[in-house]
């Protein structure tokens, strides 16, 4: 064990911070067009005409005349002229058609594509044109979905809907101390990767089709252009380009880019580009699904919890894409890390006129997770207890039952990271000293958090301003945390039906290539499979590559999402390194205790001998796990990680602003492969949840997005985030690589419902809602 | 539109003349016409910084430029930061304590860093932070980027 819990630099980190990583619209290709796409700009309607209009004369208007004859022009109706395959985007419930024919069910819904050399008369004429719609009532809101105020998906507006059952909640009810109720609600998220969505594709009857994007699974918009284009798979070629960010924004959407650039290319028998511009990519690709959460729990009046019934809506938006999915972690989790004998979720992803929702980091856990850990601060206070006390006494144990009736057979030590996290954050001292100092209504600002940023100094500057003093009284200090847990891997059977494979190919200088189709976004795939793979075999960190995910290539590793690219597709790239080695033992050409000397010489030997030397690795579950899909109990996940986040905030009452001070995330992961790799992991993952619960609003009208700028919607910048404070726990993972479990979602899910318990700690109102923005405390201030 | 006029200036110590629409974006021509895309677009609007570059010596948002503003200038971009053998100091810290992520923000974000440490050599934190708040990152949480800019102070 020599390269495993290494800050080993990132692989790519040369070309990244030089430039000369290339992403997908740093590419260009001989004849390249461009495509844009015209879309829908109502909610819901009949389309009754396209037409292709010439902008009105204006004086010396004549150089503003729109060529069409020069444009390719793809509609629904192409799909079938041009005998291509299916106008559906295949992911689950194929209902959402790669353009809209007859009806649309949403705004931004993609109608007509264009294609041009030039993009600047391409952004012209697509303004030009004009599509008339007989428009169609529709649904904006969870509300009037589940009231089936209009039916616009199937016979009742439901995508999915799942029920947990454990034990029996209605025999409990009247033998409990105390029922507390509550309601909870997240809106959408935008995911906001810095680059957009983006694809290239070349596609014509011989060569077949080839797409070069920004994406997260290359298999994804694979298995979508097999029936786009009704060709065989080894006709479908995908490769990723280096790639922006995801975020789960780029899981399912890509397969919708991708098709639009190769339809167009198809048409047009050239390589066409489509890169999305900021305000298209925020108007009309996937966010997180807003969610509402009830909760109505019964406990002893010693806090412990006998019944927690629990119903959690998400808004799927207009097609099915991954709602049941993110339906059934958002499910799974809802109940959190403790043990409750009678256990009753019932839950529903439903139907609206919005553009659809789709993945999104932590992928329906934060919006669960948050409305328990509210909740469970409310039972608390309803009880008597301390928010911790309560909590204690319900943490899960090794041994114990969750929701779903898994058994944990971990040593999962809640109590140890709680008590971690408060001494970390000195909890004990700062809620005491908040509350001493809210009551004399002069907290020093010289305690505001160890670092003013700018967002104070404005809020300092005008209440100097608007006081014409510079003392700065009134602020309210808060402290709060929130204890959860996220299930590493795909729910239940998912990781069974994937059967992920990974390959290792040895070359004959005795490099190792690693092949599989998960990608580096960011997060840090390439170094930590050339860890795992090096350490295994006793290399050195540089003599392992990752190949570049390319279906020609590389097997399917299955999608690179649900934390499950270090925990399950490491696991396989380790197995699959280790059949090199044993393949080289049994050719006889290595033996045990071997240096990477011999290593080198026995791979050169063994492909002069055989000519090659590869190895795969198949997904096997580890034993034991098992699941039921039609009760919805047993083994939900392979493993969890376990956490206890800290918030300390500060509210202005001028202002009406709360402002994350300082953060403590202390978490289990399992072993910890790459240290740097996992802190950049939690620290950014923190602070996209600081934005989901304070700054990042989505405002709607009619389904439409209107703040889709970067302008309006406001994302934390390097002046807003506090200290973000990262500590491991680190309980080595049996079936994990090197002990290890998975990491990317955890830290999406505890910031929010921390941030509002501290918030309510500071100023004494309770709010249910994120985004919590300064209008929402301006009215219970007032209050 | 107008036609396009002729634009003289330096890319990274190179004379460049230039052939460009003069409200083209400076981004665009330096992408496509240059071929230099290092320099990326985050939001077209001047808000995220992905697009950063130097002109005679100030970091500007280059989506916000007109080329025609250039005439006469020195231009320096991202790929103009690293001799052949020998990274930026920034660039070297930021590979080492994990200032880059997916990779997009960076080109901007090195050279804010760069800007920042240039008018002020050793930045405390809230300088660092006012510094870099021009330039957004959705991956890091910003605290490796903090850390980097701290490990490139003095070299």
């Amino acid at each position: 064990m020599t390269l495993i819990g290494k800050p080993i630099p990132r692989k790519e980190g040369r070309r990244k911070v030089t430039g000369q990583a290339l992403y997908v619209d740093d590419l260009t290709f001989p004849g390249m067009l461009h495509g844009v796409t015209v879309r829908s700009s109502v909610a819901r309607g009949r389309i009754k005409s396209i037409s292709f209009d010439q902008p009105p004369a204006t004086a010396g208007g004549s150089d503003c005349h729109i060529p069409w004859n020069e444009f390719t022009i793809v509609t629904a109706k192409d799909i079938r002229d041009l005998k291509l395959g299916e106008n559906y985007v295949a992911l689950i419930l194929n209902d959402q058609p790669y353009l809209a024919d007859e009806i649309v069910n949403h705004p931004e819904e993609p109608i007509v594509l264009l294609a041009h050399s030039d993009k600047y008369l391409l952004e012209e004429a697509r303004r030009h044109v004009r599509i008339e719609y007989e428009e169609l009532p529709a649904v904006f809101s969870l509300q009037d979905s589940l009231a089936q105020k209009e039916i616009i998906w199937g016979d009742d507006n439901v995508f999915k809907k799942f029920l947990v059952d454990k034990g029996n909640v209605d025999d409990v009810w009247a033998k409990a101390d105390f029922i507390v109720e509550g309601e909870y609600e997240t809106g959408a998220q935008e995911q906001l990767y810095i680059e957009t969505n983006g694809a290239i594709a070349i596609a014509n009857a011989d060569e077949g089709v080839t797409v070069w994007g920004s994406m997260q699974c290359p298999y994804y918009i694979h298995k979508a252009l097999i029936k786009l284009f009704a060709l065989p798979e080894e006709k479908i070629r995908v490769i990723q380009t280096e790639t922006g960010g995801g975020f789960g924004g780029k899981e399912e959407y890509p397969s919708m880019i991708a098709g639009h650039a190769a339809l167009l290319a198809w048409k047009s028998g050239k390589p066409v580009k489509m890169i999305y511009d900021r305000a298209e990519d925020m108007v009309a690709t996937t966010k997180r699904h807003p969610s509402r959460t009830r909760h109505k729990t019964a406990v002893t009046k010693d806090g412990k919890l006998l019944a927690q019934e629990i119903e959690f809506v998400i808004d799927g938006g207009a097609y099915c894409t991954l709602s049941p999915v993110v339906l059934s972690r958002g499910t799974i989790h809802a109940a959190g890390p403790y043990f409750c004998p009678n256990v009753r979720i019932k839950s529903k992803a439903l139907a609206t006129n919005m553009p659809p929702h789709g993945a999104f980091r932590g992928f329906g856990a934060p919006q669960s997770i948050f409305a328990l850990e509210r909740h469970m601060d409310k039972v608390a206070k309803t009880v008597g207890l301390t928010p911790e006390e309560l909590r204690r006494r319900n943490f899960i144990h090794e041994g114990e039952t969750t929701a779903t009736n898994q058994t944990i057979r971990e040593k999962v030590d809640m109590e140890g990271l709680l008590n971690r996290a408060f001494a970390l954050s000195d909890y004990y001292t700062k809620r005491e000293q908040f509350a001493r100092e809210n009551a004399a209504g002069n907290a020093d600002v010289a305690e505001r958090g160890s670092s003013p940023t700018v967002r104070e100094g404005v809020s300092a500057l005008s209440r100097a301003v608007r006081t014409g003093t510079s003392a700065l009284p009134g602020i309210k200090k808060g402290i709060g945390f929130a204890s959860f847990m996220h299930g590493a891997g795909f729910t239940g059977s998912g990781e069974v039906f994937l059967q992920s494979v990974v390959g290792a190919e040895a070359t004959s200088e005795g490099r190792v290539k690693i092949l599989a189709a998960s990608t580096e976004i960011g997060q840090g795939t390439n170094t930590i499979f050339a860890q795992i793979a090096a350490d295994a075999l006793g290399l050195d960190y540089d003599l392992v590559e990752v190949t570049q995910p390319d279906t020609a290539q590389v097997p399917n590793s299955g999608p690179t999402v649900a934390s499950r690219t270090c925990m399950i597709v490491g696991k396989l790239v380790e197995s699959a390194v280790l059949g090199l080695k044993q393949t080289l033992f049994g050719s006889g050409l290595l033996k045990e205790q071997f240096t990477q000397a011999e290593f080198q010489e026995a791979c050169a030997e063994h492909i002069e001998k055989f000519g090659s030397l590869k190895s795969f690795s198949k997904y096997e579950p580890p034993p034991n796990v098992l699941w039921d899909d039609e009760k919805y109990q047993g083994d939900a996940y392979g493993a969890f990680a376990w956490a206890v986040y800290v918030a300390e905030v500060s509210y202005d009452p001028l202002t009406y602003e709360a402002h994350v001070d300082d953060f403590v995330a202390v978490q289990e992961v399992g072993r910890v492969i790459n240290p740097v790799l996992a802190a950049g992991q939690i620290e950014g993952g923190v602070a996209q949840a600081i934005g989901l619960t304070l700054y990042e609003n989505v405002v709607w009208q009619n389904g439409r997005m209107l703040n889709g700028q970067m302008t309006n919607y406001i994302m934390p910048t390097a002046a807003d985030i506090p200290p973000i404070r990262v500590f491991f726990e680190e309980n080595p993972y049996a079936y994990g690589p090197a002990g290890a479990k998975g990491i990317g979602e955890l830290p999406m899910d505890g910031p929010a419902p921390a941030i509002l318990n501290a918030i309510e700690n500071a100023m004494g109102a309770s709010f249910t809602h994120v985004p919590l923005m300064p209008e929402a405390m301006m009215e219970k201030s007032a209050a | 539109m107008s036609d396009r006029i002729e634009i003289n200036c330096t890319v990274n110590e190179q004379p460049q003349k230039l052939h460009a629409y003069p409200m083209e974006r400076l981004l665009d021509v330096l992408r496509e016409q240059l071929r230099l895309t290092g320099t990326k677009e985050g939001c077209g609007e001047g808000e995220c910084g992905a697009c950063s570059v130097m002109i005679d010596g100030r970091i500007v948002n280059s989506c916000l430029v007109p080329v025609a503003q250039v005439a006469g200038a020195a231009i320096q971009t991202i790929e103009g930061l690293a001799t052949e053998d020998q990274l930026h100091a920034v660039q070297q810290a930021f590979i080492e304590c994990g200032g880059a992520q997916c990779g997009i923000c960076t080109p901007g974000m090195v050279l804010a860093a760069v800007d920042l440490l240039k008018w002020n050599p050793n930045p405390n934190e809230t300088e660092i932070r006012n510094g870099l708040a021009g330039n957004l990152c959705r991956c890091t949480g910003y605290m490796k980027i903090f850390e980097s800019v701290v490990r490139a102070v003095g070299k």
